[in-house]
């Protein structure tokens, strides 16, 4: 959680995800989407300015801002 | 990698949890977790209690000291659990059912006592576990498996009525304002006395399909255009305050706390 904003990215966990749309929806640059599958994709990483609002909002832990090595 | 407050403060074992997709559950659940961890406090010494309801399995997936009681109860094993060792912060979840239906009175009596609890409502407008029965926070109109023909009761404030009882510390904020609820929870935990925070939730299940509220998106995007802090309608013309739902903390004072009346009363006595 102590990590530089740069080295920050998108992590969608598709197991847990249960396609509500709520991350999508409420994503300040509209950069996410439900994929063909119904689970949350990242569509357009370089526009993500790493706000955290998906992460703060998903009700299923499924979304979340981490290091981008792994 | 793991979702790195899930792997601090939740049972992975437990996860991913079982509530619908577009529940607030969740959220509020995720919400409570990080004021925890903004606060540094220590997991040991945390208690979370709550009863029976959908809301009420939330302490089934946090990684603290946990109680999941019995339907209504939970602010009752809560002052129990505080007297006994008033150095844990106690934190109850309760449903709007389970807070204000069944356990009504424990929660004007907690409130009244200004015991050092915190209680977070995940106030659904609904029976949600049970399969949609209206409960005392469903709006008058609105439909419930139990009021096919709409609801004729006057729905409670839960905030309003926790402040009338007593508690030092009120706030109503829903599942789309994330940051101001993290703040205000963080807030309640820190107060010291009966502190509460009503968190406006969605059940897209049931409440939502009775409704015909929608999807959990159209739900919380419901949230976001009518809920206003009070002290911005305050400004406002009455025009533009007019369908407005208002959120924010209502009250937040000093007054002496319960258990260290207790306390102080044993001490007075042992001389
Ligand atoms: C003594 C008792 N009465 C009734 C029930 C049935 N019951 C279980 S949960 C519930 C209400 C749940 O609603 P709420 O507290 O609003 O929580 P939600 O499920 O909406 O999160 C009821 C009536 C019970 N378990 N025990
Ligand atoms: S961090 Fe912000 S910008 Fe990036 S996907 Fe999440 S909500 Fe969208
Ligand atoms: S908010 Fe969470 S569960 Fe809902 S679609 Fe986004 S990642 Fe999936
Ligand atoms: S029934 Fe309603 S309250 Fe219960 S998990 Fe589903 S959406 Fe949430």
């Amino acid at each position: 959680m102590t990590d530089k904003k740069e080295n920050l990215t998108i992590h969608i966990n598709q197991e847990w995800c249960k396609g509500c749309g709520i991350c999508v929806a409420f994503c300040p640059k509209k950069v996410l989407a439900i994929g063909e599958n119904g689970k949350s994709t990242m569509i357009d990483p370089d526009n993500c300015i790493k706000c955290g609002m998906c992460q703060m909002r998903c009700p299923d832990f499924a979304i979340f801002l981490g290091g981008s090595d792994s | 990698m793991n979702h790195p407050l899930a792997e601090s403060y939740f049972r992975m074992d437990k996860l991913p949890h079982i509530w619908c997709p577009g529940c607030s559950h969740g959220i509020i659940m995720a919400s409570i977790a990080r004021a925890i961890d903004r606060l540094g406090l220590d997991k040991d010494n945390v208690c979370i209690v709550s009863g029976i309801g959908c809301s009420s399995r939330a302490p089934g997936y946090m990684d603290f000291n946990t109680l999941h009681t019995t339907h209504g109860r939970a602010l009752a094993f809560a002052t129990g659990v505080k007297l006994a060792n008033p150095k844990l912060e106690v934190i109850v979840i309760s449903g709007d059912g389970d807070l204000s239906a069944i356990g009504g009175n424990h929660l004007i009596h907690a409130a009244r006592r200004n015991i050092g609890l915190t209680t977070i409502c995940f106030n659904n407008n609904i029976y949600g576990m049970t399969g949609g029965q209206y409960s005392p926070t469903t709006p008058t109109g609105d439909k419930a498996t139990t009021a096919p023909y709409g609801n004729i009761d006057k729905p409670f404030d839960i905030t309003k009525l926790a402040i009338g009882a007593g508690a030092t510390y009120a706030a109503k904020v829903t599942a789309f304002h994330v940051t101001q609820m993290d703040k205000y929870i963080e807030s309640a935990i820190a107060h010291k006395g009966f502190s509460l925070v009503e968190a406006i939730a969605v059940c897209p299940t049931y409440y939502g399909r009775k409704n015909r509220k929608g999807s959990a998106v159209e739900m919380m995007t419901w949230l976001k255009d009518h809920y206003i802090d009070f002290k911005v309608a305050e400004k406002l013309p009455p025009e533009k305050r007019e369908g407005k739902e208002l959120m924010g903390e209502f009250i937040n004072v000093d007054a002496p706390e319960y258990t260290a009346l207790y306390d102080a009363l044993i001490d007075r006595l042992k001389d």
